[in-house]
């Protein structure tokens, strides 16, 4: 028997206003898994990653994480998800070792002085533990903010844009932290990302959205094969522009 | 995969309480002129309205006897403001920082950061106005303590009314973003001219005084002159200033909650700014 998905969403709408930002969605997303989640600006990726973590009610359809009802039942499964994202930042004038103590408080962090210490380590972040956070550069500040996205070890890691701002060898570092993260805590990851090549070494699934509806969802392989593309980024022009569906009927 | 339990106890409720009170004194001790900002105020308030009684005193005979009700007042009506405003800047430290959706992310419920905002009122409070409390006696022999057991009951009803009113405001912040700012900054001088703060409620015209009885904080700065003019302390003030705050408290926390729902329903939670 399939293990039960760690995220659930049915038929989820959000409306806001007169703006259809979430058109009737629906997926899951299996435990231990990356899944990638692409879409030009305004595609609806912000809006249902915010839907997961409780932030936005949705109009209609249901949200489950964990087995928790989004965002009535949030507060049982808060704890052991996490989340970065271009939206919010850590606060400038703490220093990095403080926002961490903070947030590993709020998320009820066991042994917290040894995880900030190890999250020190492993994101190389031990020099700068003590330095203002908003004096560092910005990649400095991405590696704090999944600093705090990692601190409470999540079973659910929702990311957007985790490596905007890195140069291509801490990205690549960042990404390989995350793959083995992953792998050992068996984490399921939803990966909103431009990067393409970042998405096709991390995803073993990806959901194109566009204009609030998933327009596609398969893995990167059978993507490329079935729009008859040699690279994600084609694909996603294809996505974006309309021609998928043409493409997709010539073949 | 089933909903697992809920994960609350009031030791973990305490400790995310705790984290957010270290976030504002983290915060406060990295900023002198946030710290700065505390003190000056209330000391040039003090300051200006202690030596303008001072000429009043020695050219009235009334206010001869009503020696101190002008620094009074402005000691609590300092309480009341800055109450208010140490509840709501805490708050917009957040939206400035852009840290709101952190915290609306994590396992923080809504009444453990109102609880930490409450916390951090008084610490703020404490830090800018106790320093002000001994100049006052420094500078014009006004003792606030030799009040006693009154300034318990002023300071806890005017507490209520500041923590009703900053919940409020911070809801409205919540749901409408940086452009209610103005609120957290201004809202309280909406209520000064009824609260009666620097004259009695006999002053107002009569249709305007039973507005003014509606409000918490005129009880307490009637109370306050009764005990400085006629050395009476009101507990039947005190009781009716409780019972009102009971109602506005109730409703701030009502308010702020209604807020976070529909800011939830607009999406404004992802977008804190203007």
């Amino acid at each position: 028997m399939a293990p039960s998905p760690t995220v659930a969403v049915e038929r989820l709408v959000k409306i806001y206003k007169s703006v259809r930002a979430v058109d009737d969605i629906s997926f899951t997303l299996a435990p231990g898994s990356i899944t990638g989640l692409l879409g030009g600006n305004g595609a609806g990726k912000t809006t249902t990653i915010a839907t997961l973590m409780g932030l936005v009610m949705p109009t209609s359809g249901r949200v489950s994480v964990l087995g928790a009802e989004m965002p009535k039942q949030r507060y049982r499964v808060l704890h052991r998800m996490n989340f970065e994202s271009p939206y919010v930042e850590v606060p400038m004038r703490l220093t990095v070792r403080q926002n961490l103590t903070v947030f590993g408080m709020l998320y009820g962090v066991d042994d917290l002085h040894g995880r900030i210490t190890r999250l020190g380590n492993d994101l190389d972040l031990t020099a700068l533990l003590d330095r203002q956070t908003g004096k560092l550069s910005a990649g400095q500040k991405t590696r704090v903010a999944l600093a705090k996205a990692l601190i409470n070890s999540p079973d659910v890691l929702l990311l957007d844009e985790p490596t905007a701002s890195l140069d291509p060898d801490t990205a690549d570092w960042v990404r390989g932290h995350l793959e083995r993260y992953c792998h050992e805590r068996a984490a399921t990851v939803l990966l909103a990302s431009h990067n393409m090549a970042e998405v096709e070494r991390l995803c073993g699934r990806i959901i194109f959205m566009k204009r609030g509806r998933i327009e596609d969802d398969d893995t990167p392989a059978k993507l490329l094969a079935r729009y008859g593309r040699d690279t994600l980024e084609q694909v996603f022009l294809d996505v974006a522009r309309g021609t998928g569906e043409a493409r997709e009927a010539a073949q | 995969m089933s909903a697992p339990a809920p994960h609350f106890t009031i030791g973990e409720s305490a400790r995310r309480i705790a984290a957010m009170m270290l976030r504002y004194w983290y915060l406060l001790r990295s900023s002198w002129p946030r710290l700065l900002d505390l003190v000056y105020w209330p000391t040039v308030q003090m300051v200006t309205w202690g030596f303008l009684q001072y000429y009043i005193t020695t050219n009235a005979g009334f206010f001869a006897r009503a020696g101190g009700t002008f620094i009074g007042a402005v000691l609590l009506w300092d309480i009341l403001f800055r109450g208010q405003l140490g509840f709501s800047v805490s708050f917009l430290e957040e939206m400035w920082s852009r840290n709101l959706g952190n915290l609306m992310m994590s396992p923080l419920r809504p009444f453990e950061f109102i609880t930490a905002l409450m916390v951090m009122s008084v610490v703020r409070l404490s830090i800018g106005a106790v320093p002000v409390t001994f100049l006052a006696i420094a500078f014009f022999g006004f003792n606030l303590y030799g009040l006693g057991f009154a300034l318990v009951a002023f300071f806890f009803n005017l507490m209520l009314t500041s923590w009703a009113i900053g919940i409020f405001v911070s809801g409205l912040i919540l749901r409408n973003g940086m452009g209610a700012e103005t609120l957290a900054w201004s809202i309280m001088f909406l209520l000064m001219p009824l609260a009666c703060v620097y004259y009695p409620v006999s002053t107002l015209p009569v249709w305007l005084q039973s507005v003014a009885w509606l409000l918490p904080p005129t009880y307490v700065f009637e109370g306050m002159r009764a005990l400085l003019i006629d050395k009476a302390f009101r507990p039947d003030l005190m009781l009716h200033a409780l019972a009102l705050n009971a109602v506005l408290f109730a409703g701030g926390v009502f308010g702020f909650l209604a807020l976070l729902q529909s800011a939830r329903r607009q999406g404004s939670l992802i977008q804190t700014g203007e």
